[in-house]
């Protein structure tokens, strides 16, 4: 059941983004920093825990997820450290992904000549 | 006395030949319609070098000496030669022209480059200051992707009315003697700019242009398209040949332009090569020109056509600062 509740939500978010860019101007760019925007915006509204709760990884994966992580871990960071938390905690939280795509990033350079599709 | 007629067109007194053509395309141009029409198709997109830019650069070199090899000419034979590309500082051109030995005029007109050289090819040769000019021009689709849009590696999506950069380089050889078809015409556009800026619909930006080159050719000269056989843009695709035509419907008082077709369209299989809106750059007209063109020409398929070569002027820097895109096209009339 939760593998059905994580398909149907994430493909919902993934399926705004494509009408975005088919039917609007906004380049994929735009689109990406948006979402983390939108992300960050309903996690504030405490609209995005309970989305996470209920579709996990369908929620936590895409785009808004990221902006998710950013705020609950700006949001600890205060909580723990004060305003400076505020600076410090979103990339803490969200250490892990940024690294992983740093390496793998590199690596797969390393590994693979890029092709035409 | 001078040459030009009406506003902004050049009839050459004495039109010069086009004696040769080559083109070198890339893999996914030799599956399309006109494949069997091009050179030589090049299955590697790197065309055994190290990277992109280099492989274009490579793709100019081989069109070149096909293109003087089939006419049995060699490089002191040339006077002169007019070519560039899309990418920054035309070195797609530079490097693959650099061991020619010709004297050489860059020349920058994004994807009407080949027309372009053709059109100041043959003003050289009606001047009487050369024999034989070459004009050159090249495209690759990763290259062009990478500088203008986002590398093949981000795996970016594309949006409906976005275009395929044509892999591939096409050349023409235009000379005083014949023999071959004739450049009877040049007209010589201007830039339009109607306020698209989404580097996405090219095609849409460039419609005005070439539909003002178009009108304005027939007003200068006195023919309309029935005078043509064929009247070829090349490269609005599909999103902007369709523009061409509500704008000439609304212009004309609801008259078709008839014996329009698109290099874009033509050198593609929409549906089955999933291009979206057609096919683009400077390759596009070049090689649909140089190949399948110049062959129904030669062989009395075609007779007069009006190719009309249109270009997006702008650079992924004034796009980012939110400038519209500048437009133009140049149109020569060619006959047999």
């Amino acid at each position: 059941m939760e593998f059905v509740k994580a398909f149907v939500v994430g493909g919902i978010i993934c399926t705004i983004g494509q009408i975005l860019i088919d039917k609007t101007k906004l380049t994929p760019a735009r689109i990406l920093v948006l979402f983390v925007v939108i992300g960050v915006a309903l996690s504030l509204m405490g609209i995005y825990k309970p989305l996470v709760d209920f579709a996990g990884a369908g929620a936590t994966i895409p785009l808004t997820g990221f902006g998710y992580s950013l705020a609950k871990g700006a949001a600890e960071g205060v909580a723990k450290y004060g305003l400076f938390g505020a600076l410090t905690g979103g990339l803490t939280a969200t250490a892990a992904g940024i690294s992983a795509v740093i390496v793998f990033g590199y690596l797969f350079a390393v590994m693979f000549k890029s092709k035409l599709k | 006395m001078t040459k030009k007629i009406g506003a902004q067109t050049i009839q050459f007194e004495t039109p010069p030949f086009i004696i040769s053509t080559g083109c070198v395309v890339g893999k996914k141009e030799g599956e399309g319609p006109l494949g069997s029409y091009f050179d030589q198709i090049v299955e590697d997109e790197y065309c055994g070098e190290k990277s992109w830019e280099s492989a274009e650069s490579k793709l100019q070199t081989m069109a070149f000496q096909k293109t003087l090899n089939k006419h049995g000419l060699r490089n002191q034979d040339i006077d002169y030669m007019f070519a560039g590309d899309l990418l920054n500082q035309c070195v797609g051109t530079h490097y693959g022209t650099r061991d020619t030995n010709i004297p050489f005029f860059g020349i920058f007109g994004a994807c009407s480059t080949m027309v372009e050289g053709l059109s100041l090819s043959s003003i050289m040769i009606d001047g009487g200051f050369a024999v034989n000019v070459a004009a050159l021009t090249s495209s690759h689709f990763c290259s062009a992707e990478k500088q203008f849009r986002f590398p093949l590696e981000y795996g970016g999506q594309r949006t409906p009315t976005s275009q395929w950069t044509v892999t591939g380089s096409g050349c023409a050889i235009v000379s005083k003697n014949g023999p071959g078809p004739k450049i009877t015409h040049a007209t010589v556009g201007k830039i339009v700019d109607m306020g698209i800026n989404d580097a996405n619909n090219m095609g849409s930006a460039m419609a005005p242009a070439a539909f003002d080159t178009i009108i304005t050719h027939f007003n200068d000269t006195g023919r309309d398209a029935s005078y043509y056989d064929l009247v070829i843009t090349g490269d609005l695709g599909i999103t902007g040949s369709d523009i061409l035509h509500d704008l000439f419907k609304k212009e004309t008082g609801g008259s078709e332009l008839n014996n329009h077709k698109d290099c874009g369209v033509l050198i593609f299989d929409a549906e089955k090569q999933d291009v979206h809106s057609g096919g683009s750059g400077c390759a596009c007209c070049a090689s649909v020109f140089c190949g399948y063109l110049y062959n129904q020409l030669t062989t009395g398929k075609l007779s007069k056509i009006l190719l009309v070569a249109t270009g997006a002027l702008m650079n992924t820097m004034t796009l980012q600062q939110g400038e519209t895109i500048p437009s133009i096209a140049h149109a020569v009339a060619i006959e047999m």
